[in-house]
């Protein structure tokens, strides 16, 4: 035997790695979960931590039960958890975050393979169920106090998109954080920051989100009369900013392809339309949309198909 | 430094620059003449070639010691003059054992009557060109050996080429004996793509060099320079953009069909460093005896040899100062496309581009799942879902994986490259290929 490794070519390999990914999108959720705790009170601090936690510990104890090789080193158990406590309100009782994380780690990550198997966002899935199960849990924001770490009323208030009257809050406001609404999906410069940082260091593509929110805002432009404050009031309310750059953008549960990509945002846009201006309920459907969509995903990716370098038109 | 339009795909390396570092600024050194030299029969593509010496006779350098077979072909010449003390079988960087010829050198240099300076060699026509390039066993010298005159042949083309790629680009990471070539020898080089203009009867070449090789580029410009037709192109530093597809696209922005050869797009592509070697058959009549090798790596002293075909792969080890510490992988070629070898006992091959000794950075960690990222499909410079083909081929669907254009996998590695769960992507393709060629046709 050779002291030598044998191996077939290339001998040298990009140091991205699985886990550096999911860690960068742990990175990137960073300036918006702060935000949450900074707005909402030490609650969303705990919602997170037990969130993540309940996450790590469900894929561990799967891996373990299921004697397979363990995955929690690749950060995408925390990445879940992030998620899901970002798409929850900080007034949740503290038991929310757990169930809704071992939900989806076991029910929408695990039995379909782990990683890279999921067909739909598991944090998506498991918030879908929670505000399904629970929706007057699930529908009660807190009003945001900035800075008052514990002062935060746990009185229930309509989220922008709630509101019947636009106008409610200014553009500001909402571009800031400072209005009602989950964890995580209040503050759309600290998502702005984060999703920046995404594209800065190559984790997601322009496709998803550009095609999302653009659709979204042409609809809403065409719809309104070419209302920019109402469009904008739209485009910044919700989990839309969140969704978009965050959720939809999950690498199993939408396609590989850029045109697969550009199809899959478009539809995410149109369905958030249709949803949030047919139905004036106060319900946030981006969630829904992206769902829906995530189980177009195979289909889109096969009818858009792909074509090799050498394919020529005969 | 301008550049051109370029292929779609590939990757960056990160050792692209400073893998190349440790050679690319320093001059060729003739390696010293080894004591015996071990002569592959089978070092091109196509038929090997047949021993036509016995062991105890005497020959002289450049004297033909194994003969041509067959069309697609070319004949094995004696590197050094000397005594055949074997005719054996030896295992050549591939793992493949073929025959081979062992000759024992006696320093005297002595070339056969056969090689002499050619003169009136404008007078010459295509035809002999291209029979110059056969006699004196060129064959490619940028991997895949395949037979010059083959491709300089083009008589027998319905289509007739328009173009001649000359690949300069030395897209491999640590590699650097074509820019050495390119920068010390631009002249000869010039004067071989002359030659094989000439022989496919081309009016147009056009020189590929990557733009991290300024002093190749300029060099190459410096020689081309009142000679009619040949263009030399500044290339974006990116791999694969070597290969052949790739480099006929991004100089002449025409596509290969799939399945299709570069005849298809009208286009004879050959490297920097066949360009020299046939310049050196036409000129001197030199048969291709030697070539140049980057030792490099974990090594005492990288550098550039100028090597005798056969040479033992210890004495280039010895000449530079021995393997360093560290060292997990030896690898004959590039980083990218070469192939790691459990031994230094190989003998020099016409197609020996190059010797790494890779330490720790060589090793992969352990395949992970797929997350579905799609950075192979960005990386796949022939647009192919390497991880369809990759899952299809690990479910044991190889009907599926050719259905995907696993045929079509150039095997460059890029997709392996770029996986974050660092899955053996290429592996899979190769294997679909494999089992694909193993298979009767069907009728």
């Amino acid at each position: 035997m050779s002291k030598y490794v044998i191996s077939s070519s290339p001998h040298l390999r990009d140091n991205v790695t699985t886990a550096r990914i999911m860690q960068d999108v742990c990175i990137a959720l960073l300036p918006a979960a702060v935000a949450g705790v900074l707005f909402f009170g030490y609650r969303s601090a705990v919602i997170l931590a037990l969130s993540v936690a309940a996450a790590v510990l469900s894929e561990w104890l799967y891996c373990k039960a299921s004697h397979t090789r363990n995955t929690i080193g690749d950060f995408s158990a925390v990445v879940t958890g992030m998620l899901l406590a970002m798409n929850l309100p900080s007034t949740v009782p503290y038991w929310m975050p757990v169930i809704g994380s071992v939900i989806a780690i076991l029910l929408c990550k695990m039995i379909f393979g782990g990683i890279g198997q999921n067909f739909i966002n598991p944090a998506l899935a498991a918030r879908a169920i929670l505000a399904l199960s629970w929706a007057s849990l699930m529908n009660t924001f807190a009003k945001p106090a900035f800075g008052s770490f514990v002062g935060v009323d746990a009185v229930a208030s309509a989220t922008p998109i709630g509101a019947t009257v636009a106008g409610d809050y200014t553009l500001t406001q909402l571009f800031l954080g400072n209005i009602p609404g989950t964890i995580g999906e209040t503050c759309k410069l600290a998502l702005l920051i984060g999703a920046a940082y995404l594209f800065v260091r190559k984790v997601i593509s322009w496709h998803i989100p550009v095609a999302f929110i653009g659709t979204f805002t042409v609809c809403y432009l065409l719809a309104t009369g070419f209302d920019v404050n109402a469009t904008l009031y739209q485009v910044l309310s919700g989990g839309l900013i969140l969704g978009a750059f965050f959720m939809a953008t999950d690498y199993s549960s939408s396609p590989a392809t850029g045109k697969g990509k550009i199809v899959f945002g478009i539809g995410c846009g149109l369905l958030l339309f249709v949803f949030r201006f047919c139905k004036k309920t106060p319900a946030e459907w981006c969630s829904y949309a992206i769902l829906l969509m995530n189980v177009c995903s195979p289909l889109i990716e096969r009818v858009t198909g792909h074509k090799s370098f050498g394919e020529v038109k005969k | 430094m301008a550049t051109t339009q370029t292929f779609g795909g590939g990757v960056h390396p990160r050792e692209i620059g400073n893998g190349k570092n440790a050679t690319q600024s320093q001059q060729i050194v003739n390696a010293a003449a080894p004591a015996r030299v071990t002569i592959a029969m089978a070092q091109h593509g196509g038929a090997p070639a047949v021993c036509c010496v016995k062991v105890g006779q005497t020959v002289n350098m450049g004297q033909v010691i194994g003969e041509a077979q067959g069309f697609i072909s070319a004949p094995v010449h004696a590197s050094v003059s000397g005594k055949v003390v074997a005719v054996t079988t030896c295992t050549i960087a591939s793992g493949k054992s073929v025959p081979a010829v062992v000759i024992e050198n006696d320093f005297e240099d002595r070339w056969d009557e056969s090689v002499k300076l050619r003169e009136n060699v404008d007078a010459l026509s295509a035809q002999d060109i291209a029979h110059i390039a056969a006699s004196c066993g060129i064959v490619g010298m940028g991997g895949a050996a395949f037979p010059t005159a083959v491709k300089l042949d083009t008589s027998k083309l319905e289509d007739k080429p328009d173009t001649l790629v000359v690949n300069g680009s030395e897209c491999e990471p640590y590699l650097t004996s074509d820019h050495r070539i390119m920068v010390e020898n631009a002249a000869q080089v010039v004067d071989g793509i002359m030659l094989a203009m000439k022989a496919t009867g081309v009016s147009c070449a056009k020189v590929g060099i990557e733009d991290n090789k300024p002093d190749a580029v300029q060099a190459m410009r410096d020689a081309a320079s009142g000679k009619q037709g040949i263009e030399v192109v500044a290339l974006p530093a990116r791999y694969p953009q070597g290969f052949e597809k790739t480099l006929i696209y991004s100089l002449t922005g025409r596509i290969v069909p799939n399945g299709k050869l570069p005849s298809a797009a009208k286009c004879v592509v050959i490297n920097v460093g066949t360009c020299a070697a046939l310049s050196a058959a036409v000129r001197k009549g030199q048969p291709l005896i030697d070539r140049v090798v980057t030792v490099t790596g974990r090594v005492a002293n990288p550098m550039n040899l100028r090597v005798r075909i056969g040479t033992p792969l210890l004495d280039l080890i010895d000449q530079v100062g021995g393997l360093t510490d560290g060292v997990r992988k030896l690898v004959v070629g590039g980083a990218m496309m070469g192939n790691a070898v459990p031994t230094l006992n190989l003998p020099i091959t016409k197609n020996f581009g190059g010797f790494l000794a890779l330490g720790e950075e060589a090793i992969s960690a352990e395949e992970s799942a797929c997350i579905r990222c799609g950075r192979c499909m960005r990386a796949c410079p022939m647009k192919l879902a390497p991880a369809k083909i990759d899952l299809l081929v690990r479910h044991g669907d190889y009907d599926g994986a050719i259905a995907a254009g696993a045929m079509n996998c150039m095997e460059c590695g890029s997709c392996t490259y770029a996986c974050p769960a660092k899955r053996q992507l290429t592996q899979s393709c190769r294997v679909a290929k494999a089992i694909a060629r193993s298979k009767p046709k069907k009728s």
